[in-house]
């Protein structure tokens, strides 16, 4: 069902656990729908994204996807990472299988979160 | 890489001595069973032999037995042959509520079509209560169909109790027996059941072929219309070599059935023990007494069952995951759901399912590699810090 990319990334995720000193985290899903993606980062004054981690209940695809995603947005500016798509991340997977496109979505979206997180509680708190 | 086949329940391997008795009937005795011819004759004579073995086996009469392609057809010709042939006694018809997926969607599919059905919820162990099926049998109740065993959880129900409330309302009974022939004693007379199911390849027989008991006097409408094969019951030209593995498979498994059932159980209840006493926060769906030898089934908390499974699979395990997640549908299980597991643990439960050829070594083995699964998924997953306070970002 998933090809060998998907499983080298879901049998050897990258980037996983709680992130120490983290200043945006965004969580996604519910435990209903069997998946639930938390992005843990770290962003510098100016707004590169320094570390990030992940954590993930689910299937395979959803910690493949978390794995790859949080790989994809290391190092970038916050506004870099906003442009990352769910496309892109499946696209670096190789593929999903149909029914695990929104693996994907839920990547896209907490990544989202985790820098509104961030530009919400942390940034702007401390600008004030 | 070690490999380790715990999806017994799923299908079972060939037994050696099944495949062999099936050999000539591929290459030499090839005639249709059909033709009047000596080619012909020659394969009548051996599904006649093997229909008069099963019946012999299961204690009922030999024009009681009729072939199927499997246990799949077997539902759908007992459910909708019954529902419709019967249809003039009423058109209400009961099933359980964890039957398999081909009760399920043929009653699904008789409801569409007119039909009133009612699923009788199991308690939270998966037991039907005799009681809620005398609450929901009418008068109009034309069959009810309960199934032996449950293919997930393993849970065996009482189909003596249930068949007569069936009868005492003048209903007919199905039974899908799929998981139980060859696993525990089924006695169709005993029960007065009407019609049974069963598939060969469940018990180290071949795939694709199956039975159908039908009791003599109930007549369900035909399903595969063709030949006059099966008493012109079934149309199809005679699978000759299947049902001669079926009848080898089920003499085999009938007269090692003892034996089998005591090492299966020793080794599935030493899994249990061991996984249970190993791996906090894990439930064990499903009945511990009235339970099929051969299954084990847990729910582990705080991770999704697709990723525990493929993660033994690397490990070179399989079994199986109650998440329909891996399955095209991302639902979860129906028959955990319907206990009333609650969703969430629905999705993070597995079934392992145990057999004849099952070691100790593949026991030991097994658990070591659920144990280390199960960690590793679980240092991934945020219910589990949830669970455990780390709230180090806070």
């Amino acid at each position: 069902m998933y090809n060998e990319k998907v499983m080298h990334e879901f049998t050897n995720p990258q980037n996983v656990g709680e992130l120490e000193g983290a200043n945006g985290v965004g969580t996604v899903g519910n435990a209903t729908c069997g998946d639930i993606m938390k992005i843990f980062m770290k962003i510098d004054e100016s707004d590169v994204i320094r570390d990030v981690s992940f954590q993930t209940f689910g299937c395979a695809a959803a910690i493949a996807t978390s794995s790859v995603a949080t790989s994809m947005i290391k190092g970038k500016t916050i506004d870099e990472a906003l442009k990352v798509t769910n496309a892109q991340v499946v696209e670096t997977l190789g593929g999903l299988p149909a029914q695990k496109l929104h693996c994907s979505v839920l990547a896209e979206e907490a990544i989202k979160a985790a820098i509104h997180d961030y530009l919400e509680n942390y940034k702007n708190k401390k600008g004030a | 890489m070690r490999k380790v086949y715990l999806d017994y329940s799923a299908t079972t391997p060939v037994d050696e001595r099944v495949f062999e008795k099936m050999r000539p009937y591929f290459t030499e005795v090839f005639g249709n069973a059909n033709s009047l011819h000596g080619f012909g004759r020659e394969g009548a004579k051996a599904v006649d032999s093997a229909r008069r073995k099963i019946a012999e086996l299961l204690k009922v009469k030999p024009t009681e037995i009729y072939f199927t392609s499997g246990g799949t057809e077997g539902d759908n010709w007992a459910l909708k042959g019954t529902a419709s042939a019967y249809s003039h006694k009423g058109k209400h018809i009961i099933v359980s509520a964890i039957e398999h997926a081909a009760i399920i969607h043929s009653a699904r599919q008789l409801e569409k079509n007119g039909f009133r059905v009612t699923y009788l919820a199991p308690n939270d162990k998966g037991i039907i209560n005799p009681e809620t099926l005398e609450n929901a049998i009418t008068d109009d109740t034309s069959i009810v169909s309960v199934m032996t065993a449950n293919n997930e959880i393993g849970t065996v129900q009482p189909i003596k109790e249930l068949c007569e409330i069936a009868h005492k309302h003048g209903s007919l009974f199905h039974t899908d027996a799929v998981q139980a022939v060859g696993s525990i004693p089924v006695d169709i007379s005993g029960w007065n059941v009407d019609l049974l199911t069963f598939s060969a390849h469940k018990f180290y027989g071949p795939k694709g072929i199956g039975v159908l008991y039908i009791k003599s006097g109930v007549k369900p409408d035909k399903i595969v219309t063709g030949g006059h094969q099966e008493r012109s019951m079934r149309g199809g030209t005679t699978n000759v070599p299947e049902v001669v593995g079926l009848a080898t498979a089920l003499e085999i498994a009938l007269s090692e059935m003892s034996e089998n059932s005591v090492k299966i159980r020793k080794l599935r209840d030493r899994f249990v023990e061991s996984i249970e006493s190993k791996i906090p926060y894990v439930v064990y769906n499903g009945d511990r007494k009235r339970r099929l030898p051969q299954n084990a089934n847990f729910a582990f908390e705080f991770i999704e069952g697709e990723s525990l499974l493929l993660r033994l699979d690397m490990a070179g395990i399989a079994c199986s995951s109650g998440s329909a997640c891996s399955s095209g549908s991302l639902d979860p299980s129906h028959v955990l759901l319907a206990t009333g597991l609650p969703i969430e643990k629905a999705h993070g439960s597995i079934r392992f399912s145990f057999g004849k050829y099952t070691t100790d070594e593949d026991v030991d083995y097994t658990i070591e590699s659920v144990v280390k699964a199960v960690n590793d998924l679980r240092a991934l997953s945020p219910l589990f810090s949830e669970f455990k306070g780390d709230k180090k970002y806070v």
